[in-house]
């Protein structure tokens, strides 16, 4: 997926790849959560105010979940999705490898510091999550 | 008389609604400008026939923490085909309060045939109107802009300082919490680096979003911010007054309210603000 990434070096072609995956991206089903999601499942410091669940597979993987309250969460959905592809069915132990700062290269100049910052908690939510299903 | 008209604005030209923007998409004279937080949102889906300014890349130094100069507006106005004469109108998302920070940096340059378009895309999005996803083309214009003058709609860190010293007005427009140091960010944003919480010494705490009718992000009316900032706060309009947040970007919206909307004869955003203050060595400040 990184290096997918960096394949788009055009700001134009990264939003458009950006947005393909917000695109894709789908809502906590209601056999997970439901509404109000339980407080505990929320992403600190996200102003898109994002959720995260991960649930155990048969075989010992997990499989992420993720809610985006704000509509206007574009990037917020972007990641969940990008998130949900790449680390869903690996074990916990190497979803809790994840390093936040892969939201820099795969935002690169679509964020600011601020945003940068909410997105990469919602790396360290899903770390937390994986080291405590681990 | 439209809505507009009647909230008794001290100059309601500054804002427009989301009928007039609908009736103007085609209109070669007006150049429609969305601006937000999330840099994907426009693209995600704009008004027709607008352009995207982006806050960071588009009205930022790329380099040092200042705005462009003179030749990156001339660059950006190009690049959106806007001239001296075309009509701009922001909107965005968060209550206008990014399109409110581009319209204060349009300022800077003198861009005076600006507006805003009331409620942003939340009440264009509730009112169903049409988003698209289609490129927007655009004919570069030629724009000579003046120099930068920032003197009267922006504050620096000194005047501050002589103007906290004097005792003049200062609006604290971030919630509460960051004004009584308890946190030094918005509720659920990240810490953006402020060493030092609390407030400028005598600044009143009256947070931007108090502006807004939080139902269809449309400004309250010139009545309802009167008993906000004058008779709530003891606002006075014939005095100085400077607004600042974090970045600057909150208290544009603020700084707006203030001087177009009320009439405040003397109001200027301190961009420096609590990244700024909160930062520095020796200055005053207040839990």
């Amino acid at each position: 997926m990184l290096d997918t990434f960096a394949m788009f070096d055009d700001p134009t072609d990264r939003t458009n790849l950006l947005l393909s995956y917000a695109d894709k991206f789908k809502e906590v089903p209601p056999t997970v959560a439901v509404r109000p999601f339980d407080r505990s499942h929320l992403v600190p410091h996200c102003e898109s105010e994002a959720y995260a669940w991960a649930v155990r597979q048969p075989g010992g993987t997990l499989k992420l979940y993720f809610a985006v309250e704000n509509p206007s969460g574009v990037s917020a959905k972007a990641l969940a999705a990008i998130l949900d592809r790449t680390l869903s069915g690996l074990p916990a132990s190497e979803i809790a490898q994840v390093d936040p700062e892969i939201v820099e290269r795969i935002f690169r100049q679509n964020i600011s510091m601020g945003k940068g910052l909410g997105l990469m908690s919602m790396v360290q939510s899903v770390r937390a999550l994986a080291k405590a299903a681990g | 008389m439209s809505d507009i008209a009647s909230r008794g604005y001290a100059d309601p030209s500054v804002l427009v609604s989301t009928e007039w923007v609908a009736e103007h998409l085609n209109d070669p004279n007006v150049r429609i400008i969305e601006s937000n937080e999330d840099t994907l949102l426009y693209a995600s889906g704009h008004l027709p026939g607008s352009v995207h300014v982006d806050w960071t890349h588009d009205l930022n130094d790329p380099v040092r923490r200042d705005y462009i100069t003179r030749k990156g507006f001339e660059s950006l106005m190009s690049r959106i085909g806007a001239t001296p004469k075309t009509t701009v109108v922001f909107y965005g998302d968060k209550n206008n309060w990014w399109a409110c920070y581009a319209f204060w940096v349009f300022q800077l340059f003198g861009h005076r045939n600006a507006k805003v378009m009331d409620g942003g895309r939340l009440k264009w999005e509730k009112e169903g109107r049409a988003l698209t996803r289609d490129v927007t083309s655009i004919t570069a214009s030629k724009y000579k802009a003046p120099e930068r003058k920032d003197k009267p709609v922006r504050a620096f860190r000194q005047e501050v300082i002589a103007h906290q010293q004097k005792k003049g007005q200062l609006v604290d427009v971030r919630s509460p919490e960051e004004y009584a140091g308890t946190r030094m960010h918005m509720p659920d944003y990240p810490n953006e680096g402020a060493l030092r919480g609390g407030h400028i010494p005598g600044a009143k705490s009256i947070p931007w979003a108090r502006a807004i009718n939080p139902d269809d992000g449309t400004f309250k009316s010139a009545g309802e911010l009167t008993d906000l900032y004058v008779k709530m706060n003891k606002l006075n309009k014939a005095k100085p007054t400077i607004a600042y947040c974090r970045i600057g970007e909150r208290s544009s919206h603020t700084w707006f309210a203030l001087k177009y909307l009320l009439g405040f004869k003397n109001v200027r955003n301190y961009d420096g603000s609590w990244t700024e203050w909160g930062n520095s060595v020796g200055l005053p400040i207040e839990k």
